[in-house]
């Protein structure tokens, strides 16, 4: 059937400057550019084109241009060009569209309406490089009371203190199964995880058996609706256990990891046959109600020997505070919230872009809640879902969360480009794909190099704007919204955000 | 061998005993008055894989053999739900009957129950290569058997003559095996199931863990000849990629 929808990137070459060093043509696994030796040229097909940009940026004499195809259609707000090819991408083949990345519809982005404070006269700024900044954040449980002893100057502590994850700063790498990105990828979380004094999360493809001794104390290991790569080792290696109950890419539905990816290594630490599909279930079948949820909590505290923190995850959705309330009585220590605009490998794009509410309200109304309830000390929010930069990490920290985790942010210190195109295995920056000539391309060493600067970098701007507002730990930021003004807001966003308008 | 009073104990206190028991090198604990506690066997991991053998005299509760990990348990008695959750090696044998979600997304050991069990039995077992696991049923189950199933080997015996009630079996099943001796309609089995006569492999198959089956409960004076000779049928996948034409690039 000839095929009637678009290329979404077009290509231009500078004749002038090209080589013919045909660089391009090796650096795209999409079969982008090939070498006519007749005339001696590169040519390029554009309806290939992923737009990723690597063969820009590799390009030894920059000499190509990739940008989106100008629209050929008649504008129409209603009819636009995506919604028109993704109907015909449906008409031509009768599936589900496909993609990867997170929400990329202009829903509004609270963090770029919310502002922070700073001291001027009163209350003097703390400049972060003559003075200490307390970073290091505590994730789990904390006791409702503290009961304490002193006998000669020596205090004890009492009262029996939960299982706590220390992070040296409040930012978290968010769970990407080996398996949807290659093993490079997740080394390289993982060693930066370890020199930044956090954690990386497996997702749930399973921790390859070599990487436990390793760096299972920098992991946080997932048991999800599929199960896979689950064994007693597996829990007891890392700091803390999460259950995924979903998603924010993809609230409400499951996974699928396509049998192609299943190599001999992915096969192997998922515990799986090499070449089947890694199905995981919508729900979890032993999930079914808070009661469930809470026997699960304990099985793996029981599995943990009530060594680990217990982390639930959940996309944000309508109601999800409730939820959440049912998450902490249920035994959860953390709670890790995903906003509609989380990332994934692959993600029906009717469901990546409808379902979920933003992460800003989500992280507000659930700190609302549980201290309403007074429960809130009885588990720390970690907060996911289109944090870009260290101001978003302070802005949910200041609207109730206790830490964050990046996803895209992570990859995107790798390499990648956001081009949406994860699903097909064929990553050309060795992030997102497990064909061996492609995940070469990312060297663990300046992979996790790059991790390593972006935390310190974001570390420091943190630190920056705490010190500006005159607090030395962000455990006094912590759900101070009096930090926080909004711009530009209509009054119900304000009220659930919990913050006041500028100039109040 | 030691044995424990569950009577007064609560999960997390007999669970308590048990691992002190493990790491102190004791082999077999026989538990006496088990009434409800949870989790049992769940957490008896050691890094250096060290195998107890518990009997469960009473009632166990929920979890049972939850993430096993090589143990082996007999419960005189019925058990609840979720036996054999997340399994990874071991063996159960319960000389009674299971509740709801038995050997959940098992990835390894034998399970033998001599009656029947609940619902949603052997969701997403699933095998990777010598961890294939078993689950051998004396009656029969209710319904959503098998579901999202990827691998392992169930078998059901209707040793009671009940017949094989449940609906929904198989749905969205990918991989391994069901037995049931006697028979099922089209209109139980998922979509994605078929059924079908046994060959000479599911022959050996069945041989081999109706013998087990036979051998754990001696009570039921059975012969394995006699259990066999009757028809089977098999519900395998059609396909390993059920899900594999669903999507538009």
């Amino acid at each position: 059937m000839k095929s009637f929808v678009f290329p979404e990137f077009e290509i231009t070459r500078d004749e002038e400057k090209c080589g013919q060093c045909r660089g391009c043509e090796r650096q795209c696994s999409f079969g982008t550019h090939t070498y006519d030796p007749l005339t001696d040229r590169l040519i390029s097909d554009d309806y290939k084109c992923a737009g990723c940009q690597r063969c820009v940026i590799f390009c030894p004499k920059d000499a190509i241009v990739v940008r989106p195809t100008q629209s050929f259609y008649r504008p129409n707000a209603s009819w636009s060009r995506e919604k028109m090819d993704d109907l015909k991408k449906q008409a031509e083949t009768g599936g589900v569209i496909l993609t990867g990345c997170g929400n990329d519809k202009p829903f509004r982005i609270y963090w770029d309406h919310i502002v922070l404070n700073a001291s001027q006269v009163t209350n003097p700024s703390i400049d972060p490089l003559r003075e200490p900044m307390e970073l290091r954040t505590f994730l789990g449980a904390k006791p409702d009371l503290m009961d304490i002893s002193t006998t000669n100057g020596d205090v004890e502590i009492k009262t029996e203190i939960s299982p706590n994850l220390m992070v040296e700063t409040p930012i978290l790498f968010s769970a990407m199964s080996y398996g949807a990105i290659s093993y490079n990828a997740f080394r390289s979380l993982a060693t930066a995880a370890r020199q930044s004094g956090t954690f990386f999360n497996t997702g749930e493809g399973g921790l390859p058996k070599e990487m436990r001794q390793e760096f299972g104390k920098c992991a946080i290991v997932q048991v999800a609706s599929g199960r896979f790569g689950i064994d007693a080792e597996y829990l007891n290696c890392a700091s803390a256990v999460e259950i995924k109950v979903g998603q924010g890419a993809k609230p409400g539905i499951g996974g699928h990891l396509p049998g192609e990816k299943v190599s001999l290594e992915v096969a192997a630490t998922r515990m799986i046959p090499v070449g089947t599909d890694a199905i995981s279930p919508a729900p979890h079948h032993d999930i079914y109600s808070i009661e469930d949820l809470s026997m699960l909590i304990t099985a793996l505290k029981e599995a943990t020997n009530y060594e680990k923190p217990i982390s639930v995850k959940i996309a944000a959705v309508h109601n999800f505070a409730a939820i959440g309330s049912g998450i902490v009585r249920a035994g959860a220590d953390i709670i890790a919230i995903d906003g509609l605009r989380g990332g994934t490998g692959a993600a029906p794009k009717v469901i990546r872009d409808n379902v979920g509410i933003p992460i800003e309200l989500a992280i507000s109304a659930l700190d609302r809640r549980l201290k309403n309830e007074g429960i809130r000390n009885r588990c720390s929010i970690i907060a996911a879902g289109g944090i870009r930069c260290s101001a978003d990490v302070i802005k949910a920290i200041a609207l109730g969360a206790d830490a964050v985790y990046i996803g895209s942010a992570a990859l995107i210190a790798m390499g990648c480009t956001l081009c949406q195109k994860c699903y097909t295995g064929k990553c050309n920056w060795g992030i997102c794909t497990q064909d061996p000539r492609l995940s070469g391309r990312l060297n663990v060493d300046i992979a996790s190099q790059r991790l390593t600067n972006l935390i310190h970098a974001w570390s420091h701007e943190i630190s920056e704007m705490l010190g500006g507002m005159g607090i030395n730990a962000l455990e006094s930021l912590r759900g101070n919204r009096d930090h926080l003004r909004g711009v530009g807001l209509y009054e119900w966003e304000m009220d659930v955000l919990g913050i006041k308008g500028a100039g109040e | 061998m030691i044995e424990i009073d569950a009577g007064p104990l609560k999960t997390r206190e007999l669970n308590d005993q048990l691992r002190d028991m493990m790491l102190a090198g004791i082999q077999k604990v026989v538990i006496r008055n088990v009434c409800g506690q949870r989790y049992i066997g769940t957490r008896l991991y050691s890094p250096d894989h060290r195998k107890m053998e518990i009997e469960i005299f009473g009632t166990p509760g929920n979890d049972l053999a939850a993430f096993l990990y090589g143990h082996r348990i007999t419960v005189h008695g019925n058990a609840q739900d979720g036996v054999g959750n997340t399994m990874d090696q071991g063996e159960v044998v319960v000389e009674g009957r299971a509740g709801d979600v038995l050997g959940f997304s098992m990835r390894g050991g034998r399970i033998f129950v001599r009656d029947n069990c609940g619902y949603r039995t052997a969701l997403h077992m699933k095998e990777y290569e010598d961890k294939l696991p078993v689950l051998v049923i004396g009656g029969t189950s209710q319904d959503f058997l098998g579901e999202y199933m990827a691998g392992g080997i169930v078998i059901l015996l209707d040793l009671y003559g009940k017949g094989h009630k449940g609906n929904f079996m198989g749905t969205g099943m990918h991989g391994g095996a069901i037995y049931l001796r006697g028979v099922v309609e089209k209109e139980q089995v998922g979509s994605q199931v078929e059924i079908s006569p046994l060959d000479k492999l599911d022959r050996e198959i069945l041989d081999r863990y109706v013998s087990e089956f036979v051998e754990r409960f001696p009570d039921l004076c059975l012969s394995k000849e006699e259990i066999l000779k009757d028809e089977f049928v098999k519900l395998a996948p059609k396909s390993k990629r059920p899900y594999s034409k669903i999507y538009a690039y």
